[in-house]
């Protein structure tokens, strides 16, 4: 075996060694093409598009992304994102024959939807900063850790978190084994307050402002923390000269606001008569719609299998199959597919997505009259989220990358996302209606790397 | 929708599948775990920085973000995270 430039693109062997250490390091590298000259950062840029169909969300979001390579495997990564949010989301609301009217999440306005169409909560915009910082280096010759710490801020969100792994090699370095865990604390403070769960949205027609504003105050809490332990354990392992794979458990507790402070449901009459199916109207004149509420924990485990194989031509397949269940009530599974073509100096990868999500025990499209009971719910939570519902995702895409050399690489990526939903379709007038529109999505992502 | 119909009517049927091969490559790999392996001077070809599990963090970053916002699941290759009110 030649000892120097015997890897596929002319590196000598030791560094490109050092790079397949570092890639066996941690479950979640974050580095870019390992590049790894000691004394020397290794930056990443990318700025990526995102565009939802039907005027829903737009978003632009530029990153950079730095590693100091210290020595072969002690590395410094920094990392900003930015990104700038506007358009229109789903309320959780369902579409009706009648105009329906909305207050917005401030209090201070209100929206209209035009019968038929989907209830859109177009106030929705924000602006997210978010910074990472994560170092690694070996212990001894068995063992490897890392640490790392995030934090980010939206208008109505912050969000902080720290992490560490600690990577046991085994095997002559065949195996690694690695574990490793994640404690986050989030405040929400919610545009207007976060809603009382299950609680009427205040409509301010056919009422004086005064009882509106004490209306909505009744409503309102104060805001509120959320957080987030992750726990995971991994198992790397070098199969073949070619194959290289790895498992990982990672469980996950979540507690405090979870709720979507955003999310309404529709209360739908269901007493029969001309209005069967159609919005419930309260006693002020106008519709009745609920703000939702999740449980205050969750706990998911999910488990992750992806195999690497590189093909006597030196293409690449890369596979990835995760199942994920909580105690929601939600399974998910998620197939993901990549083939890397290998040229001359450039590469073409096709990738596509297959995700199948099952809906939350409390997941409800709407609720009843019955249900609502005149005001005494006889749920304990609800959302209308289509993101808690039985889904079906579809992605297709394909990324081109171009290597002037070593260290400099242009690349551009598109993707496509189908999003369907399924689940119950209603009763009366509310039939007729589109009660789980697809969701479509496309980004761009343009990326240098130098 | 129509177009719904034709993802969701096998539902059952394709996540009992796939927890099925999810199971069996599971246990065919562990089983065998103890042989596998290479010399350190077979390790070329799995040196390429294109070999590594995650090639671009950034890529993987931003998929994360936006799957986060559009899905009830997270995480899997590294933690979960959040990190935005966007779900």
């Amino acid at each position: 075996m030649q000892l120097i430039n015997s890897s596929k693109n002319g590196k000598p062997v030791g560094r490109a060694l050092a790079a397949a250490t570092c890639a066996l390091l941690g479950v979640q590298a974050t580095d870019s093409l390992a590049k790894g000259q000691p004394g020397e950062w290794d930056v990443e840029t990318a700025l990526l598009v995102y565009s939802e169909t039907d005027d829903r969300v737009q978003a632009a979001e530029p990153v950079i992304s730095a590693t100091r390579n210290f020595d072969g495997e002690r590395k410094l990564n920094l990392k900003l994102v930015a990104d700038t949010l506007t358009g229109a989301s789903p309320s959780g609301a369902t579409p009706s024959a009648l105009p329906q009217t909305y207050t917005s999440p401030s209090g201070n306005g209100s929206y209209e939807v035009a019968p038929g169409e989907a209830p859109l909560d177009d106030t929705f915009k924000d602006t997210r900063v978010a910074v990472s910082a994560n170092w690694e280096a070996p212990i001894n010759r068995d063992y490897a850790y890392s640490v790392g710490a995030y934090g980010s801020r939206e208008y109505d969100y912050i969000s902080t978190a720290v992490n560490g792994t600690l990577s046991r090699y085994l095997n002559n370095k065949n195996t690694t084994l690695t574990g490793g865990l994640s404690l986050g604390v989030d405040l929400v403070d919610p545009v207007g307050g976060a809603p009382v769960g299950l609680s009427r949205m205040p409509i301010n027609s056919n009422k004086s402002q005064a009882d509106f504003d004490q209306e909505f105050a009744a409503t309102r809490e104060s805001d509120d923390t959320k957080t987030v332990v992750d726990a995971l354990f991994g198992v790397t392992q070098v199969i073949n000269r070619q194959t290289l794979m790895q498992f990982t458990y990672g469980v996950s507790y979540s507690s405090g606001y979870l709720t979507d402070p955003y999310k309404i449901l529709s209360v739908i009459d269901d007493a029969g008569g001309a209005n069967y199916g159609g919005n419930l109207v309260g006693s002020d004149g106008n519709s009745v719609y609920l703000y939702e509420q999740r449980p205050d924990t969750r706990l998911k485990h999910s488990l992750y299998w992806q195999t690497k194989y590189m093909l006597g031509n030196g293409d690449i397949m890369d596979g990835s199959y995760r199942f994920m269940i909580d105690d929601w009530g939600i399974t998910s599974h998620t197939l993901d597919l990549k083939y890397r073509w290998q040229m001359a100096k450039s590469y073409l990868e096709p990738h596509f997505r297959y995700y199948l999500q099952s809906e939350a025990d409390f997941y409800k499209r709407y609720i009843t009259a019955s249900e609502y009971n005149a005001g005494a719910p006889t749920l304990t939570e609800a959302s209308a989220d289509y993101r808690l519902g039985e889904m079906t995702g579809l992605t297709f895409g394909a990324k081109w990358g171009y290597r002037f050399n070593d260290d400099r690489e242009l690349a551009i990526r598109a993707e496509y996302l189908i999003q369907t939903n399924d689940g119950d379709q209603g009763f009366g007038s509310l039939a007729s209606q589109d009660l789980y529109p697809d969701t479509n999505a496309m980004w761009l992502q343009l990326s240098y790397s130098f | 929708m129509p177009d719904s119909r034709l993802f969701h009517r096998p539902l059952k049927q394709t996540r009992r599948a796939l927890t099925l091969i999810a199971f069996f490559a599971a246990i065919s790999v562990t089983a065998g775990c103890s042989n596998l392996g290479v010399k350190p001077w077979e390790r070329g070809l799995l040196a390429d920085p294109d070999m590594q599990l995650t090639v671009s963090g950034v890529d993987a970053g931003l998929d994360d973000h936006i799957y986060f916002s559009k899905e009830a699941s997270s995480g899997g290759r590294g933690f979960g995270g959040g990190g935005c009110g966007c779900n």
